[in-house]
């Protein structure tokens, strides 16, 4: 069976898309074949005047292309067959000699805007499913159905490299704006008014469409700008946006074709590099997250969730109460032992939400709705009603324990406990519950409302559906979910911990602080150990080194210097003052007086390779024995926290994908030495021994 | 329709309410909507409420903003509810929660819903100004003419006096009667001294200090936990603890200067409030869990000529009530009557206990009662409290409900007087 259908009637071809078996029109090589072999008897059917292209799946357009297929190229001549023969597809487009309406209703996506871009004219719905984006960069390669080249002719310059380089989707209002969509129309009459433009397109009728590509002087500028804001945010780690705006560049110079050509080489060089590969898989392993619930025998999405408790109403309870608010859209009952808390809380909640107005990101309506969605109280009310309960008082396993006691008292059976907790273990929280089966816990990061990543934390006794329950709550923030054991620092923290441990050793040793911070910047991590110290807070950092001590012994012993930060009340970010200086919120200089109270009194110099090792290998051993210890579920979770939860390089793929890159041998290799000079905190763990001695790597390869 | 001897028995659940401010201080800010919105998300966590049950909601406001006319819509659009709970607003002035009272409880007894959430809100900072009815017309005919200099011309025939806005009177549009003239008519009438009238507005203050203090109304209060208020406003703003005689006392007589005894204080004041009731049928509520304060017995609403005793309606309102129950006066355990004036409180209380004026008025030989002044507005009332119009109503009947509750008594009742001479009555039962 076809997944297009054609039919005419009143001289307009309805070329209607319905990939049979699949939720989502996805490209791939039948269905390039088969729009081929459409296109070419439009352009012979002389009954036939002009054409539209529509999906006949509700709320769908083009998904774009079907990323496996490009995943599986294995060498560039392969990329550039499969690219060339996807930009002379789009080509003919506009060389059949009758006119193409993309008629949209739904995603239009990558290939699938590509294509609309070739259509002579088109119509999107206001209907909130509608978004075009050309996502390409995120996995590391460029638009190259002739993206890059119809976009900046179509919407100018600006406009096309916004959404070229970052990604981002664009709404139809917004499409309209930028002169990408010539009209919106309500989806009830998307048809009739596709048939009018049509029929309109038949006499010869085009729209006047401004002329949007400034003189090669003032686009010289707009790239130059453009080139250095992309290396700013990405250093060159990233190759595919620089090589977008080649192709748009060169395309604009030089003409259509020339551009195309340099699409389709740039193209074919990326598909096949490291870097996509990597966010590539990235990009596979979210998608698989997305659709399980966290637990084997739980497929189906587990009962809906309206009405949240939240207990303490701190930095992290209320940043939790925004978020739940702001994207779960649920009623959440803000809970503290005192009204000024209370009140500070929900403040805060509503700062979140806030925030999303001011950034265009929420109307006025909704905001209104959403901020009658936040209460709170000292007292217990609502509690009675609620499907699940965050405690996030402070980490203090009384006080947690007390807490869990009174919420177990106050909600209805079915109601799921969870703790947000970064360093108490949830048995022990559970221990005390008189239905320790509903406790979970779920490890929120900090700042909540920007850390893509959920911890969601089973202990031995916690019930599965406890478990999909917490996980697709956070899927409903936004967040990514990984479930994690029940292990001292779960899975983030705790591969953290030897990292930030180190860099606070390489401070002690008189290593400059900003030296030790770029060197990881340029390893790829959007800021540096020394910056992240004070963003996660001396004293949490103090606290996590203990309770890690305590649990796996002197590889992380605590530093003398962080109890005398944390006792001068320099806390980090947070308090103003840390190790480096703040003012108005913003980070400045090292502080140097900092230097005297962690003792040091002589600057040393440290190669630079040596200190990216030291840092990178403290978190790659520990990554090994946390997954040996079955801390994450599979490596590819665990790499997807260690990007999405602290920032690890995403075009490294991760850490266990690092290891697996730069091969067992060698990680141990580098191991034994830093052991030898430093000292048994870099003593290889054994499933990295075992794993050398038997040449395995975590992912299956290639 | 279902006969008389099957309606449903109704009962008031729960009930909460916003602190009463006084106009122009801390929730200034906000919307009658906004303070209606807010008493119904407190009430639907105080009682566990399951959202999706609820039928129907009704809420009384007086001064309606003509940006959301329906107030009870705007309420029932809170994002907790399903989408499709029909509400109405409804105006019976000062008695206006009341009728939203007894209008879910009229679809309850009928059969038509089972759980209703009325009340009633104002906000009294935001009345709305108009402007001048001929600036009105002047901007209505700019509207229809097309051409420039037609409506230039239109423009140029506005004066200066036109431009000064309307801000809504107190008073009677039937006889320019302003309310505080009609009270002191009626202190003047049935002899209402000046200082019967400060002691009771006196015990107004030292009654709701003392519930107050005691917690009877915090307990009744959803503070308002916003940053448009100015820090969380707990309690109600009006009552005035160190008040006295002898501050009243110095106090000028404002509607009458030669010959006048109402003040400013043994006035109610301009107010901003919303309260929330939740109420049910007494199966449902039964079989979900909830142990009612009180049940509706009856209720009854009355009017005089507005050019007479202006504020009488509750002399005539409570006989009416009482017939109703079945009830005499004497087997109250607590009486609520809203306070517009002390001269309009005791004017009432000197009807209802007087032979003569049963007589005249009634038919009756005998008055309708004796006012125990231990059992009447034991926690003050609106000369302490503040009197936001829509809103007023609802507190009487939650503050009734509560304190019956409390004292465990078999019957209530209430009354409140309203605009254009109406008198509200209702009797509450707990058994």
């Amino acid at each position: 069976m076809g997944a297009f259908s054609k039919r005419v009637s009143d001289r307009i071809a309805w070329l209607e898309l319905d990939v049979p078996g699949a939720s989502v029109n996805k490209i791939t090589k039948g269905i390039r074949e088969e729009l081929r072999e459409l296109l070419e008897s439009l352009c012979t059917d002389e009954e036939v005047q002009a054409a539209v292209l529509i999906s006949r799946k509700p709320e769908q357009f083009i998904a774009g292309a079907d990323v496996r297929e490009f995943a599986n190229l294995k060498t560039r001549t392969e990329a550039l067959t499969l690219v060339r023969d996807g930009q002379a597809l789009v080509n003919r487009f506009e060389t059949i000699g009758k006119p193409l309406v993309a008629a949209i209703n739904g995603p239009c996506i990558g290939g699938g805007l590509e294509a609309a871009l070739a259509c002579t004219y088109r119509i999107a719905t206001d209907h909130p499913k509608t978004i075009l984006r050309l996502p390409e960069v995120r996995l590391g390669i460029i638009p190259a159905a002739g993206g890059c080249q119809r976009l900046p002719r179509l919407i100018g310059i600006r406009s096309a490299l916004e959404m070229i380089l970052t990604g981002k989707a664009l709404s139809a209002r917004q499409a309209a704006q930028r002169g990408l969509v010539d009209e919106i129309v309500h989806p009830s009459i998307l048809s009739a008014a596709a048939l009018k433009a049509a029929l309109k397109l038949t006499t010869g009728w085009r729209p006047k469409r401004p002329h949007r590509i400034f003189a090669q002087i003032a686009r010289r500028a707009i790239f130059a700008k453009a080139r250095k804001a992309v290396l700013a945010k990405t250093g060159d780690h990233y190759p595919a946006p620089l090589a977008a705006l080649n192709a748009v560049s060169h395309g604009l110079q030089y003409g259509l074709d020339a551009g195309l050509e340099h699409e389709a080489a740039h193209f074919s060089e990326l598909a096949i590099g490291e870097v996509s590969r990597n966010l590539v898989q990235l990009f596979f392993a979210g998608t698989a997250l997305k659709k399980a619930y966290g637990s084997a025998d739980e497929t189906s999405p587990p009962r809906s969730i309206t009405n949240v408790a939240i207990v303490g109403s701190g930095f992290m309870g209320s940043a939790i109460a925004g978020v739940a608010v702001a994207h779960a859209g649920v009623d959440v009952r803000l809970r503290d032992k005192e009204l000024d808390r209370v009140v500070r809380g929900l403040n805060s909640a509503r700062e979140v939400l806030r925030d999303r107005h001011r950034n265009g990101r929420m109307d006025e309506f909704e905001l209104r709705r959403k901020e009658s969605l936040l209460s709170g109280g000292v007292d217990w009310a609502g509690f009675g009603r609620v499907d699940l309960v965050i405690e996030a008082v402070s980490e203090n396993l009384e006080v947690k324990r007390s807490v869990v006691d009174e919420v177990e008292r106050q909600v209805p059976p079915e109601c799921i406990i969870a703790s947000n907790t970064s360093t108490i273990p949830i048995s022990k929280i559970a221990e005390s519950a008189s239905e320790p089966h509903r406790i979970v816990g779920m490890h929120f990061l900090s700042p909540v409302a920007k850390m893509p990543l959920l911890e969601v934390v089973a202990h031995q006794q916690t019930a599965p559906s406890a478990v999909s329950f917490a996980v697709s709550f956070g899927r409903a923030l936004n967040k990514t979910a990984i479930v994690v054991k029940d292990s001292p620092g779960f899975w983030v923290n705790r591969i953290l911990a030897p990292y930030l441990y180190e860099a606070w050793v390489l401070l002690e040793e008189g290593v400059d602080a900003e030296t030790i911070d770029s060197v990881m910047t340029e390893f790829g991590f959007p800021v540096g150990p020394i910056t992240l110290l004070d963003e996660v807070g001396l004293d949490v950092v103090y606290e996590l080194l203990q309770a890690l001590h305590e649990a796996f012994g002197d590889r992380l012993k605590p530093r003398d210097g962080l109890d005398r930060l944390v006792i001068d009340g320099r806390l980090g970010r947070k308090a103003g003052r840390g190790l480096f200086q703040y003012r108005r919120g913003k980070k400045r200089r090292f502080d140097e007086r900092a230097y005297e109270l962690i003792g040091v009194n002589v600057a040393r110099q440290i190669a630079e390779g040596e200190i990216l090792a030291r840092l990178v290998y403290s978190m790659l051993n520990e990554a090994a024995s946390a997954v040996e210890e079955g801390v994450v579920r599979s490596s590819r979770e665990g790499d997807i926290g260690a990007i999405y939860g602290m920032g690890f390089p995403p075009f490294r793929g991760g850490p266990l994908r690092y290891i697996d890159h730069v091969g067992t041998a060698d990680v141990l290799a580098t191991l034994e030495k830093l052991k030898q000079q430093h000292g048994n905190r870099f003593a290889p763990v054994q499933v990295l021994v075992q794993m050398g001695e038997r040449n395995e790597s975590f992912y299956e390869q290639h | 329709m279902k006969s008389a001897s099957t309606l449903n028995r109704v009962a008031i659940v729960a009930g909460c309410r916003t602190p009463f401010s006084k106009a122009g201080t801390t929730l200034r800010k906000k919307s009658a909507v906004d303070l209606a919105r807010h008493t119904v998300v407190e009430l639907i966590h105080r009682t566990n409420l399951d959202c999706n049950s609820v039928n129907q909601m009704f809420f009384g406001q007086v001064l309606s903003s003509p940006l959301s006319p329906n107030l009870a819509r705007e309420v029932s659009l809170l994002p907790q509810f399903p989408k499709n709970v029909p509400a109405a607003s409804v105006n019976r002035a000062c008695a206006s929660a009341n009728q939203a009272v007894v209008l879910g409880h009229d679809q309850i007894a009928l059969g038509h819903a089972d759980v209703v959430v009325v009340g009633g809100a104002e906000s009294l900072s935001n009345v709305p100004i108009l402007h001048s009815e001929q600036f009105s017309q002047t901007l209505v005919q700019m509207s229809r003419v097309k051409s420039l200099t037609a409506r230039a011309k239109l423009l140029g025939s506005v004066q200066p006096k036109h431009l000064i806005p309307v801000t809504p009177a107190i008073a009677e549009p039937s006889t320019g009667e302003t309310m505080g003239q009609a009270a002191e008519k009626m202190a003047k009438i049935n002899g209402i001294s000046r200082e019967d009238q400060d002691r009771f507005a006196l015990r107004s203050h030292r009654r709701a200090n003392a519930a107050t203090r005691d917690g009877r109304l915090p307990a009744e209060i959803a503070p308002i936990l916003d940053v448009d208020a100015d820090g969380p406003v707990l309690t109600d703003n009006g009552v005035r603890p160190d008040n006295s005689i002898e501050k009243l006392a110095t106090l000028p007589p404002v509607f009458d200067d030669k010959h006048g005894s109402v003040t400013a204080g043994t006035s109610s004041q301009l107010t901003d409030g919303a309260v929330a009731l939740l109420l049910m049928s007494e199966t449902v509520a039964e079989a979900q869990g909830y142990v009612p304060l009180a049940f509706i017995r009856s209720y009854a609403v009355t009017a005089l000529d507005p050019g007479d005793q202006l504020l009488m309606g509750p002399a005539f309102a409570i006989p009416k009530a009482l017939d109703r129950a079945g009830i005499e006066w004497s087997a109250v355990g607590v009486v609520e009557m809203h306070e517009a004036f002390a001269a309009q409180v005791l004017s009432n209380i000197k009807a209802i206990e007087s032979t003569a004026w049963a007589d005249e008025h009634l038919g009756r030989s005998a008055p309708v009662g004796e006012v125990n002044w231990e059992t009447f507005n034991v926690a003050g009332g609106s000369i302490a409290l503040g009197h936001p119009f829509g809103a007023t109503g609802g507190r009487v009947t939650l503050t009734l409900a509560n304190e019956m509750a409390r004292r465990d008594v078999e019957f209530g009742l209430l009354s409140v007087c309203a605009q254009g001479g109406m008198g509200f009555a209702m009797v509450l039962e707990r058994r």
